[in-house]
């Protein structure tokens, strides 16, 4: 009888080791460091609610980027590291949409539907690139980003948008680097439906549309298009010798991907109330990538759970350091802390390819 | 020069690569300025036996080998093939181990290069010496005159036929002045038949100066014109030590192949004698080694045919080319009609299944379960395994039925796992084999071509595989081509076998056949 007990402990802890090894030891890490930091955070005055707001409000703005990341990963093209040529067709669709008279709640749906083309003809291109050099696709991806930034850094400026609110006061041309979308769009969805306890406030339609579009991929994934999306992934040359177009898959994952992008800036940028524009969609691609593998995604396999849980960690840390640095030694490190995480993270995905948690 | 222990003996050589016993008990010896020609099929265990002799490390990795090896008299013990070159042993392998943007002369004496001290490396060290290039020119003309061969000492490797490739490592060889022992390993695989001619020349030439050749082909007649004495090999067993002059082709053959069980092969039933089902007409596959060069070929409804060959003559790449991995030309009909080549799709779409000798890289989705591995073909091509959803706009996954078809391959096929789910890298070579049989069972086929079925798998799960694919002809009538390098395997399960030799086919014999015969065909032609 005592062995019989002593063998299922062993197997218990057995078990129980094998589930952290599969969480993985950098997510084990962070998770514990956030966790550390809530501990620590109404020791340094910071309310707690005020906190799990701020956490919840920040993965509002960014879940949707992420999700950006898993058609491509699925697809076998990687992380989307040009995730910036989606943004940029998301600032097309939101600069057109305001230059074009549109308010309210109506400017970011016609912000979505100006950028769905743009989205479409940058994401076909974009892709059709990715194909020409297959297994550099990271690299390159991320050459494509910084360039499609540049060049719209001289569109912003030549393009002939007059709107007073968007434009350089002096000259009535050319677009500033960054605007409030009050009258616009700013919260439109964050308002929805929004609820109010105390100090936490939840932005109830922010998180109903990401969750909304993380249905519609999850189910995506499991349609005949989508199974056959995840096997070009797993293996490009047994989903060939079962005849699927791997190239026509690839693009429609780079397109698909590219979409979210644009779709995702519009996003954030109604939670954060402004439009950034010329270099700020540089510094978009890298969060979100860190994101998704902190999630436990790595360079080819990534599911919705690691879309969820990855921002979740990545944006309560960013948001969490500042806040009890400050309290506790006057000090910000967070942006060092996130630079260190984010880049250790890709670094560390890259290197321990296809091990991903499903 | 009589030395009185031979150059090279090898004793009681015994090698097995993970309880597999691939060498058993070797014995050989080889005097100076000897020509020996070791001959025998494919996985017969010539590669590791020379691989042995000289050092390369993977024998070692693997659990080393018993017995000796002795070199005049004296046992020597290999750890590296630098030991083995230290010991004038030289080898010329397959591939080719050459520098492409390096001249021949360069490449000869590669890192033995005869140096001159200048002022800065007086200063800093031997790494700073530059290059005696008239020196250099001078070894290099030595080491291809020696060979007997010309090629010229200042051209670029890149610039080169392949021949002159092989005689450029040839000489590289000889250029190392204490080789005593040089080791070819197919050499004239690659050369046209003058330059082939001349490579034989210079073996003569080398025996003369007192080198020892060990030459491995499959071309027996040039082991015949070249060699003092013929070992065969086959499943690694020494099967003859004869002297070249006392033997013939057709008695080598039938030592290559002949088994010792001497039964006839398939006795269950008369060939079919019924209509052409496929037929192939002037096929080629740019295969890289494996070139269909001119295929020609009837295949009856409801055979099991072979296709058989030693390895590199083309036999893997005709149903690679004709499902479209490779790029092919020609015609092939199917029930009279032409299937497109150069697109997989079309193929699949005309009930034609393949499962590849390339198990890992082609035939199974490593990452995924059994379920996604088993399934997803039949789903792509067929749309089966799927719910219509919303009138048919959405094409959602059936686990249900994919779970109930895995079951099902799990059970008939004797998979074994621990559940549906579980990933295919997971599992043995035997069971991954099994999962792409069930894969190609799943796309419920009326053709079916399976390559390599039994390649690298045990004796149990051979028997299994095969009897799978025997039922599956003989309860539902669906033709099989399979290609095997294992003639024995072929003549087991087979109506008719067609053997493949220089890109071509050599000949259709019923499996019924001595394998002499078949061996015959093998070496007609090989290129």
């Amino acid at each position: 009888m005592s062995e019989y007990i002593n063998e299922s402990n062993r197997t218990l802890l057995d078990r129980v080791k094998g589930k952290l090894k599969e969480f993985g030891l950098p997510r084990l890490i962070i998770t514990a460091f956030l966790l550390l930091m809530f501990i620590i955070a109404p020791f340094t005055g910071a309310n707690f609610w005020t906190q799990i707001t701020n956490v919840i409000n920040r993965f509002s703005w960014n879940a949707v980027l992420v999700l950006a990341m898993v058609p491509m990963v699925h697809s076998g093209c990687g992380l989307n590291f040009g995730l910036p040529v989606g943004i940029i067709a998301g600032l097309l669709g939101a600069t057109l949409s305001i230059e074009w008279g549109f308010t309210g709640p109506m400017s970011f749906v016609m912000a979505i539907l100006i950028a769905t083309p743009f989205a479409l003809v940058f994401g076909l291109a974009y892709g059709w690139l990715l194909n020409k050099i297959k297994g550099g696709e990271m690299m390159i991806a991320t050459y494509v980003g910084f360039s499609v930034v540049s060049f719209f850094c001289m569109m912003w400026l030549v393009l002939p948008y007059k709107k007073p609110d968007m434009a350089w006061g002096f000259e009535g041309t050319g677009l500033r680097t960054t605007f409030p979308i009050d009258k616009y769009y700013g919260g439109v969805l964050a308002n929805f439906l929004r609820i109010q306890i105390g100090r936490l406030v939840i932005p109830t339609g922010a998180l109903l549309f990401f969750a909304l579009l993380a249905l519609a991929m999850w189910a995506f994934l499991h349609t005949k298009t989508g199974t056959a999306m995840t096997a070009v992934g797993s293996n490009a040359t047994f989903a060939r010798a079962a005849g699927i177009n791997v190239d026509r898959i690839r693009m429609l994952s780079v397109v698909m991907s590219t979409w979210l992008a644009a779709v995702g800036i519009l996003v954030y940028e109604q939670g954060f109330g402004f439009v950034q524009l010329y270099n700020a969609p540089f510094y978009m691609a890298l969060p979100a990538v860190s994101a998704i593998l902190i999630g436990g995604a790595s360079a080819n396999k990534a599911s919705i759970t690691n879309v969820i849980i990855g921002t979740i960690l990545f944006q309560g840390m960013v948001t969490m350091t500042p806040t009890v640095m400050n309290g506790l030694i006057n000090l910000d490190i967070s942006e060092v802390l996130r630079v260190i995480v984010s880049n250790g993270m890709i670094l560390y995905a890259l290197t321990r390819k296809s091990e991903a948690v499903r | 020069m009589s030395n009185q222990a031979p150059l090279l003996e090898m004793k009681n050589i015994k090698k097995s690569f993970f309880g597999n016993q691939v060498l058993e008990d070797i014995n050989l010896t080889l005097g100076e300025g000897e020509v020996l020609g070791l001959v025998g099929e494919n996985g017969a265990g010539k590669s590791t036996l020379m691989k042995l002799l000289f050092g390369m490390t993977e024998i070692r990795d693997t659990g080393g080998y018993e017995g000796d090896v002795l070199i005049n008299g004296e046992k020597v013990s290999f750890n590296s093939p630098f030991d083995a070159l230290a010991a004038g042993i030289g080898m010329v392998h397959q591939e080719f181990s050459l520098i492409p943007g390096f001249t021949a002369t360069e490449n000869i004496l590669l890192n033995r290069e005869p140096q001159r001290k200048s002022v800065a490396s007086e200063i800093f060290g031997d790494r700073l010496d530059t290059l005696d290039r008239k020196e250099m020119d001078r070894r290099a003309e030595d080491a291809i005159e020696k060979m007997g061969v010309h090629i010229e000492g200042d051209m670029v490797i890149s610039d080169m036929p392949v021949g002159h490739k092989q005689f450029t490592e040839i000489a590289r060889e000889l250029s190392k002045e204490q080789l005593r022992l040089l080791i070819l390993d197919e050499p004239t695989a690659v050369l046209t038949e003058r330059e082939a001619q001349a490579l034989l020349d210079s073996i003569r030439g080398m025996s003369k100066r007192g080198i020892a050749v060990i030459f491995i082909t499959h071309r027996l007649q040039e082991i015949l014109d070249v060699c003092d004495k013929i070992v065969v090999m086959r499943d690694g067993v020494l099967i003859k030590d004869v002297p070249a002059a006392e033997t013939s082709i057709p008695e080598i053959t039938r030592w290559m192949v002949g088994r010792n069980v001497s039964g006839a092969g398939n006795a269950h039933r008369e060939p079919p004698e019924t209509p052409t089902v496929m037929s192939i007409r002037r096929l080629w596959v740019d295969m890289p080694g494996e070139t269909v060069r001119d295929v020609n070929l009837e295949v009856r409804q409801g055979e099991i045919l072979g296709i058989g060959g030693l390895a590199g003559q083309g036999k893997l790449g005709i149903p690679n080319g004709i499902m479209g991995l490779y790029p092919a030309g020609g015609t092939v009909t199917l029930d009279g009609q032409e299937i497109p080549l150069n697109n997989p799709r079309k193929c699949l779409d005309c009930q034609l299944a393949f499962v590849s000798e390339h198990r890992r890289g082609v035939g199974l989705l490593m990452d995924e379960s059994l379920e996604w591995n088993v399934a997803f073909p039949a789903m792509q091509v067929h749309d089966r395994f799927l719910k219509p959803l919303l009138g048919g706009l959405i094409k959602w996954r059936d686990e249900k039925a994919i779970r109930e078809v895995t079951d099902r391959y799990i059970e008939e096929l004797q998979i074994k796992c621990t559940s549906t789910k579980q990933k295919a890298k997971e599992l043995s070579g035997g069971n991954q084999q099994k999962v792409c049989l069930a894969k190609a069972f799943a796309l419920e086929p009326k053709f079916l071509f399976v390559s390599e079925p039994t390649r690298g798998i045990d004796v149990g799960a051979k028997a299994l595989v095969m009897e799978a694919l025997e039922k599956l002809n003989r309860e539902s009538g669906i033709t099989i081509v399979m290609i095997s390098s294992e003639l024995e395997e072929l003549r087991q399960i087979c109506d008719r076998i067609a053997i493949v030799s220089g890109g071509r086919i050599a000949g259709i014999l019923p499996a019924t056949e001595p394998s002499e015969a078949f061996g015959e065909l093998m070496v007609s032609s090989v290129v």
